[in-house]
């Protein structure tokens, strides 16, 4: 069944238990996020793509449509929220764009521009974060790890169902761990799939980097804009 | 591995049916076993639960009571609150280092004692108080800690100490030995005496669920935990929910700095709770309840148990309740320290052996609870209060309180008043009525619903009313007079969520830091008006964008003392006539220049 909802003054037609962000970019309307992957169930981590639904801010990825609901996307205060979000991921890690084998292809970055962020208003931490290199084709970079919690809930043991990616501790000690055993039972495909399904710099497939030059790398050749609204899940 | 911990695994699988969702059972077990639960212990119960290690370590590490290396025979957490501060938390703290020889987080050599901080541990009426192994011991002065240190290292248990006359840990006078529950004024709902149980289930079970539903919504009786949702809404939700199974939670958690009711209601009215659990499980259909039980609260788990045991002997919980063909079971989930439990979701979670994080919603409990099945969670209190609304009548309830807010609730009044401990009113008295009946006449600010909750001023709201319409109040009040510095009241409040934040959203993770920061460049002396400015605009988007009540609630320390009382916030920015940036801490920078000549110089002397 479908009905129609309001987006951003706009009267547009949607499908019921269709995800409000999935029904906007549908519709043309790009909502910014890094832990939602289209097809897979919602986290809810970033908030990055906190909207105006009725009038109270809401992130677009955990809502269904109702009918008659009245959305607010590109409207200031909201816009600002998604920045400041944007902003503060930005301070609370280590990101360092130049020399990030993940420039061009990664999210976090890519929804930066999307916002319109230049530095953040927060102070940067500067945390220490260890790496971890014992996996035999996965290397975690850490300093990079936004928490999304995708690799947590989509990366599985095909044979067990384990979770491979775990995260200990909580709060500002959180921290993302991997089970060295699994991981190594990944195929390449499998890696290369973790890889990219990580938002961030932060799960690197080792033996491979910088494949691109610069003007082709992934969202060089498409915008993420445009991946998004053509549908695509990472 | 050691083949110790290999038994003790396998026995604890075995006695779990290796269930992961017993997860949190398990490692109780295997820390109280052991002290630890040690990297051979999480593998273990990996292998026997089909789980990677991280994950099992993924629930070990989020709890603040789990540890994973050894850490001491005694493990002494000293509560550290604002109130325990306001008392002589520091005398105390630096008593416990003295008379233990251990200091805080690290070994003392011999492994007797450890020392750790802990949030609040429900006892602001008589801090400063400290939990020891499984019991606790208040209203502490620096004698009273070389004492009990000196009894622990001749041998004596801290239990024989806080229970000297040896009481049963089923029997009540045990609990209140360990921790007395000041009831200052009682009635006329709570605590009421002479109750007959029996006669009371039966009344329930021989009426219809919606004969209960229409007189709990008669009472319009909303949610003593704090969000205020229409407790018999909620139980008709659930009811009407399509599920296999359907389950009734207590939340006992109470992990709210400052509120310490639910303590005194499971001491002396556990079977008030009990009976309120009997009528929710009746109304929605459920054959399986569960109390969680905040850790802090370990003394009063076996007298909880023997609560559920005696109404299993009388017939009133377990199968074919008096006839009536209800089965309903309660079982004690304990937490392992953790505040975001609190939240009901977060508490799903824990008692499903998972990190407490908040889920998102929709959906919402009712209709996706534990074990993804309709599921009605209410505070102690609120089932406390149904126990009565379904005796009396939902009328004899709406006739005390105010027309919106009906019936009475408890205060845990604790700070600087003369009457620290836990009083019932009816909705609708005000501000200054309380402070009277607390003897609080030098009050000058009062902290309401705990540090999520806000700061009052009592010039400007002390005819301010208690209800849902006005001060919407879970029951806390933290009073303080005039000589107390409400900044670092704020800045303590703000640490505290920094501290609890489960970490899984952004604002809340990232925002509470940014807080406290900022707060103690105010206290410094070291901010402008733009921090200020600052502390409205981030402050609103932790509250619009976070994921649960905690990240919305976290910048209320700041945002409503910086609303009452702006001169204090104003008094310490800067001016900032400089050429430098009033936010340069010289000091600071120099730091790093100052340790590396350290050990620069240090080598070549």
């Amino acid at each position: 069944m479908s009905f129609t909802i309001t987006i951003d003054k706009r009267k547009v037609l949607v499908d019921e238990g269709c995800t409000l962000i999935d029904a906007a970019a549908d519709n043309g309307v790009f909502i910014p996020n890094l832990c939602y992957t289209r097809g897979k169930p919602c986290l809810g981590t970033c908030r990055v793509c906190s909207v105006r639904v009725n009038g109270k801010v809401t992130a677009a990825c955990t809502v269904p449509v109702q009918p008659g609901m009245v959305v607010d996307v590109n409207e200031p205060e909201v816009a600002e929220m998604r920045k400041l979000l944007v902003e503060a991921l930005f301070s609370e890690g280590n990101h360092n764009c130049p020399s990030c084998e993940k420039s061009g292809r990664c999210e976090l970055q890519a929804v930066a521009y999307e916002v319109e962020m230049t530095a953040s208003p927060f102070p940067y931490r500067f945390p220490k974060r260890e790496r971890e290199d014992a996996a035999d084709h996965i290397f975690l970079e850490r300093d990079r790890c936004i928490f999304c919690q995708r690799c947590v809930e989509h990366v599985r043991d095909e044979e067990t169902g384990q979770a491979i990616f775990a995260i200990h501790g909580r709060g500002t000690k959180a921290r993302i761990e991997i089970d060295v055993g699994l991981a190594n039972k990944l195929t390449p495909e499998q890696v290369h799939a973790a890889a990219e399904l990580c938002p961030v710099g932060c799960i690197l497939e080792k033996g491979v980097g910088f494949e691109d030059p610069m003007g082709s790398r992934k969202f060089d050749v498409k915008s993420l804009r445009r991946r998004m609204l053509e549908g695509e899940t990472s | 591995m050691d083949r110790f911990v290999e038994r003790l695994v396998a026995e604890v699988l075995d006695r779990f049916g290796s269930d992961r969702t017993r997860l949190m059972d398990m490692l109780w077990e295997v820390q109280r076993a052991r002290g630890h639960i040690s990297e051979d212990a999480i593998a273990a119960l990996a292998r026997g639960l089909d789980m990677s290690v991280p994950d099992v370590a993924e629930t070990v590490t989020f709890y603040h009571f789990f540890r994973t290396a050894p850490f001491a025979q005694h493990v002494i957490y000293l509560a550290d609150t604002v109130i325990a501060r306001m008392n002589g938390y520091d005398e105390v703290r630096a008593a416990l280092i003295a008379a233990t020889g251990a200091d805080f987080g690290v070994h003392d050599g011999t492994g007797q004692f450890g020392l750790d901080n802990a949030p609040c541990i429900g006892l602001s009426d008589q801090e400063p108080a400290m939990l020891v192994d499984d019991v606790v011991f208040s209203g502490l002065t620096p004698e009273k800690v070389h004492e009990i240190v000196a009894q622990l290292r001749s041998g004596k248990s801290a239990e024989e100490l806080a229970n000297p006359n040896a009481y049963e840990k089923t029997s009540v006078h045990y609990v209140d030995a360990v921790a007395e529950a000041k009831i200052l004024k009682s009635g006329p709902v709570m605590f009421q005496e002479g109750r007959d149980y029996p006669a009371l289930v039966r009344s329930i079970v021989e009426r219809t669920p919606e004969e209960i539903i229409r007189e709990v919504d008669a009472s319009d009786i909303r949610g003593r935990g704090g969000a205020g949702f229409p407790a018999g809404l909620k139980w008709r939700l659930a009811r009407e929910a399509e599920g296999a199974e359907k389950y009734v939670i207590c939340n006992a958690d109470e992990g709210e700095p400052g509120t310490f009711k639910d303590r005194a209601l499971l001491t002396h009215a556990a079977k008030d709770v009990l009976l309120g659990m009997i009528a929710a499980a009746h109304t929605v259909g459920s054959r399986t309840g569960i109390i969680y039980l905040r850790a802090e609260y370990w003394y009063l788990k076996a007298f909880l148990e023997g609560q559920i045991e005696a109404f299993r002997a009388e017939g009133l919980l377990g199968s074919d309740i008096l006839g009536s063909g209800l089965d309903f079971e309660i079982r004690i989930q304990m937490g392992a320290g953790a505040y975001v439990c609190g939240d009901e979701t977060a508490l799903i979670e824990s008692c499903e052996g998972k990190r407490g994080t908040p889920r998102v919603k929709p959906p919402f409990p009712i209709q996706h609870g534990y074990l993804g099945m309709p599921t009605v969670v209410n505070n102690v209190e609120t089932f406390a209060l149904c126990s009565q609304i379904i005796d009396k009548g939902g009328a004899w309830f709406t006739a005390m309180g105010t027309e919106q807010s009906s019936g009475t609730r408890l205060l845990s009044i604790s700070g600087d008043c003369e009457r620290p401990g836990i009083y019932e009113i009816e909705w609708g008295i005000t501000l200054d009525e309380v402070l009277k009946m607390v003897g609080a006449e030098t009050a000058v600010a009062v902290q309401i619903s705990g540090p999520s909750g806000e700061m009052l001023r009592v010039d400007q709201d002390r005819f301010r009313k208690f209800c849902y319409s006005d001060l919407s109040c879970n029951g806390s009040l933290m009073v303080f007079n005039g000589s107390r510095d409400l900044l670092d009241i704020a800045r303590h409040f703000t640490e505290f969520f920094v501290n609890e934040s489960c970490g899984i959203c952004t604002p809340c993770r990232s925002g509470g830091v940014d807080l406290l920061t900022k707060i103690d460049r105010v206290i410094a002396g070291r901010a402008v008006q733009q921090d200020l400015d600052d502390f409205r605009l981030w402050g609103k988007l932790m509250m619009r964008t976070s994921r649960c009540g905690l990240g919305t609630t976290a910048p209320n320390p700041i945002l409503t003392t910086l609303d009452k009382f702006p001169e204090l916030y104003e008094a310490k920015l800067n001016d900032a006539k400089s050429a430098l940036l009033a936010s340069f801490d010289m000091e600071d920078a120099m730091s790093a220049f100052d340790s590396a000549v350290d050990n620069l110089v240090r080598e070549d002397v």
